[in-house]
């Protein structure tokens, strides 16, 4: 069930304080619209790359949303997340086409390579590890995206490559 | 005499295959002033799989490249624009000699896609100057009652392209008989099957065509207001059909009075879907866009007495928006043309998996499975044998090798136990395992039940813990018989379409593979040696170096062996996890 793709809540790295007045353009925007719920909520994990918790309370004052309506939509789509996610967000795509062409693969090796599992993030927040639904390049299957860009064709090494690619550039 | 243009495709598949470079390099070279033609984007023509194209049309025609890279793109600017010498080894696709993929266009009839590779997207011009906006000035200027519009669209024979399959025209007829004074038109645009992408590349192709399409649907069912439920998964798609938004409402095809049509206005908006395949299904969409949860309603009432906010609402697919202008302009019977008694028209599919040829193809209905895969498709990768091929994505079923002359209607692919679904077709071999498959499939549904119905969330995941057992090697007597006990009881039990068709790719499988879940169960083998603990693995002596690298790694010590000599695995302590298998950079690990 969709519910259960949402891990429970670990203590946030780093701990850093959320600046709630980042909210109030946007709450300004859609206050009064019906059906704001997901756009605020869309608008909130923009500003902060993740719904933290400290938010719900002001934006269910604001708007007169319930804070139970929020977090059954936060915990429906696949799209929102409560705790933050690394620099690279690294989506291994397990659409039918990459699956039959051994998307597995990719994910066990990065799981391997980044230790960590499918879902989670490295220790020092450079990478989260996520396993999606299609992407929509299936003809270049078995593919992976990294922020905006799309990398096709891949086996277990050259997926490695990347990973390390990026490491080394951070690194520096 | 007009100027040589050259296109880079730069759809999502192009982009990815690096068609952004190619596009920055061929315009860096005409910066450089030595060279003189004009250059265009457009977007995916359905080549994926000689990505990144590029089309260079000259005085004597068009030549389209394949898989032109920064280097090459260096290669035809040279020799085909200073020094007018086409370079023909690269050519993929012309009209003016043998090419290698001349064939892929030739047996394509294109309707759906009949802009998409040919025109900028992100320019409303180009889509005017190929007949674009011309069936919706035609409807204003000849006065067409809407009733004659919804004639037009039922006589086409026009039927969901979504999957469902419903007549187009009929559901219109529904929502323009339900008098309100709002009421919706939305597009749905969350196209979730995996191993679809057809939606995709129409939206970055030819967004126009969607967007006229809403308009004339919107004319003809008196809806006030539009609404694209777009997947975010496809940032391009937003941003184009954006940009269309802005352009139709700058030049009056959106607003008030559209075109002088006393009281007809529109105006469309996007919002994008936040991820959730369930959403694709009607009630669920309207849910989503509402701002809720994305769970289904119980129908009645329809959504076109009762949808969004209440109101009449009518729900079409890209697709079938796309084909719409086309109807209106060329009339119902040059659509009706094509196609069987039942399934008229056209049908895009999207070609992936085990294929030679991926990506887009547009054919009329009832060509049969075999042509699409052969003809169209190239055949199977790396010459392989071809098992079967995957139809309708999680709702729908593999149809074997041996059922390949069914031809594509919808009748006749539900005849099999599949469903033709938004058209992904997703080619296997015989290194596919097909308990593997329908595993992934009900993988997938059980993850996306939006849980509302017990027989879809309980017996969903029922049926994957049975399908992960049998693929472990565990599989019992009565494993098969209880699945498709639980299928049933999914099938007849569950609100909407979603858990109605979840188990069809492991009725299908059981169908047509009953003898490779036997094999899992009783043998504990997998045939296509793809499920890892039915596999047995020994060292292939004459190709150990005895490097060992599968001793080091191997997590139970079941490896014996001195470096050098030829190593072993000891079967009885072997946990069959595949580490010894990817390990091995000499092949030397044998998969029984």
């Amino acid at each position: 069930m969709r519910i259960s793709r949402h891990t429970s809540r670990k203590d946030v790295p780093g701990g850093k304080a959320v600046d709630l007045n980042l909210l109030d353009p946007l709450i300004d925007k859609y206050k009064d619209k019906k059906g704001s719920m997901i756009p605020i909520l869309q608008g909130t994990q923009d500003i902060y790359g993740y719904i933290p918790s400290e938010v719900f309370g002001k934006i269910s004052s604001e708007t007169g949303l319930e804070i139970s309506d929020m977090y059954g939509v936060v915990t429906f789509y696949a799209q929102f997340r409560l705790i933050p996610a690394g620099k690279h967000i690294v989506k291994i795509c397990h659409g039918t086409a990459c699956h039959v062409q051994n998307a597995n693969e990719l994910t066990d090796a990065l799981k391997d390579l980044l230790k960590i599992n499918d879902g989670e993030t490295t220790e020092d927040g450079m990478f989260t590890l996520e396993s999606v639904a299609c992407l929509g390049c299936c003809s270049l299957a078995p593919v992976m995206m990294i922020g905006d860009n799309t990398y096709g064709n891949l086996s277990r090494k050259e997926t490695i490559k990347i990973i390390r690619g990026i490491k080394k550039m951070e690194s520096k | 005499m007009e100027k040589t243009k050259v296109i880079v495709g730069l759809g999502s598949c192009g982009i990815a295959a690096g068609a952004n470079k190619t596009y920055d390099k061929i315009k860096e070279l005409r910066k450089a002033g030595d060279y003189d033609f004009k250059l265009k984007k457009t977007s995916c023509i359905g080549m994926c799989y000689n990505e990144p194209l590029v089309e260079i049309i000259d005085e004597k025609g068009s030549y389209l490249y394949g898989n032109i890279d920064e280097e090459k793109a260096v290669e035809i600017i040279q020799s085909h624009i200073s020094e007018k010498s086409p370079v023909k080894d690269y050519v993929v696709s012309t009209k003016l000699f043998e090419a290698s993929d001349n064939d892929f266009v030739e047996n394509q009839v294109k309707i759906t896609l009949r802009n998409c590779g040919f025109i900028d997207p992100e320019n409303i011009n180009e889509y005017e100057a190929r007949d674009g906006y011309r069936a919706l000035k035609r409807i204003a200027g000849l006065n067409i009652s809407r009733l004659d519009i919804i004639q037009t669209v039922l006589d086409s024979g026009l039927r969901g392209r979504g999957g469902g399959g419903f007549p187009t025209g009929l559901k219109w007829k529904f929502a323009n008989n339900n008098k309100s004074e709002e009421k919706y038109i939305i597009c749905n645009a969350d196209e979730g099957d995996p191993g679809a992408f057809m939606d995709r590349s129409v939206l970055e192709g030819d967004p126009h065509a969607v967007i006229e399409g809403m308009i004339i649907g919107a004319y003809a069912i008196e809806a006030s207001g539009g609404v694209i439920y777009c997947r975010a998964e496809y940032p391009l798609a937003i941003k184009r059909l954006n940009i269309a938004l802005e352009q139709a409402r700058a030049k009056g095809y959106l607003g008030k009075n559209i075109l002088g049509i006393n009281g007809f206005d529109l105006d469309i908006y996007i919002k994008e879907g936040a991820g959730a395949f369930v959403c694709g299904e009607e009630t669920a969409l309207i849910a989503s866009i509402e701002g809720e949860r994305g769970m289904p309603r119980k129908r009645p009432p329809f959504p076109a007495l009762s949808g969004l906010w209440e109101k009449p609402t009518n729900i079409n697919n890209v697709e079938t928006f796309a084909n719409i202008p086309w109807i209106v302009q060329n009339g119902a019977e040059a659509y009706a043309k094509y196609g069987t008694e039942k399934s008229k028209g056209t049908k895009v599919f999207a070609l992936a998996g085990k294929i030679k040829r991926s990506g887009l193809v547009e054919v009329p209905m009832g060509i049969t499975i075999h042509d699409i895969i052969f003809k169209l498709g190239g055949g199977i990768k790396n010459d392989k044998k071809f098992k079967a091929v995957q139809l309708g994505g999680p709702s729908g079923g593999c149809i074997p090798a041996s059922l390949s002359d069914t031809i594509v209607d919808y009748d006749s692919v539900n005849a099999t136990g599949a469903i033709m679904g938004s058209g992904g077709m997703v080619v296997m071999d015989e290194t596919t395992c097909m308990v593997d498959v329908a595993k992934f499939f009900l993988d997938f549904t059980q993850k996306e039940s939006c849980g509302k119905c017990t027989f879809c969330r309980i017996g969903t995941k029922r049926m994957l813990e049975i399908l992960t057992r049998i693929t472990e090697g565990e599989g019992e007597a009565g494993d098969i018989e209880e699945l498709e006990r639980l299928s049933y009881q999914i099938k007849d039990n569950s609100l909407c379409g979603l858990g109605q068709t979840a188990p069809n790719p492991v009725l299908t499988t059981i169908k047509y593979f009953r003898e490779e879940y036997e094999a899992h169960i009783n043998d504990k083998k997998c045939p296509a040696k793809v499920c890892k603990k039915c596999i047995t693995y020994e060292v292939d002596a004459e190709k150990c170096t005895g490097c060992m690298a599968c001793k080091i790694n191997c997590p139970v010590d079941a490896i014996d062996g001195e470096k050098k000599q030829i190593h072993f695995i000891r079967e009885e302590e072997c946990i069959h996890c595949g580490v010894c298998f990817t390990k091995c950079n000499f092949d030397a690990i044998k998969l029984l």
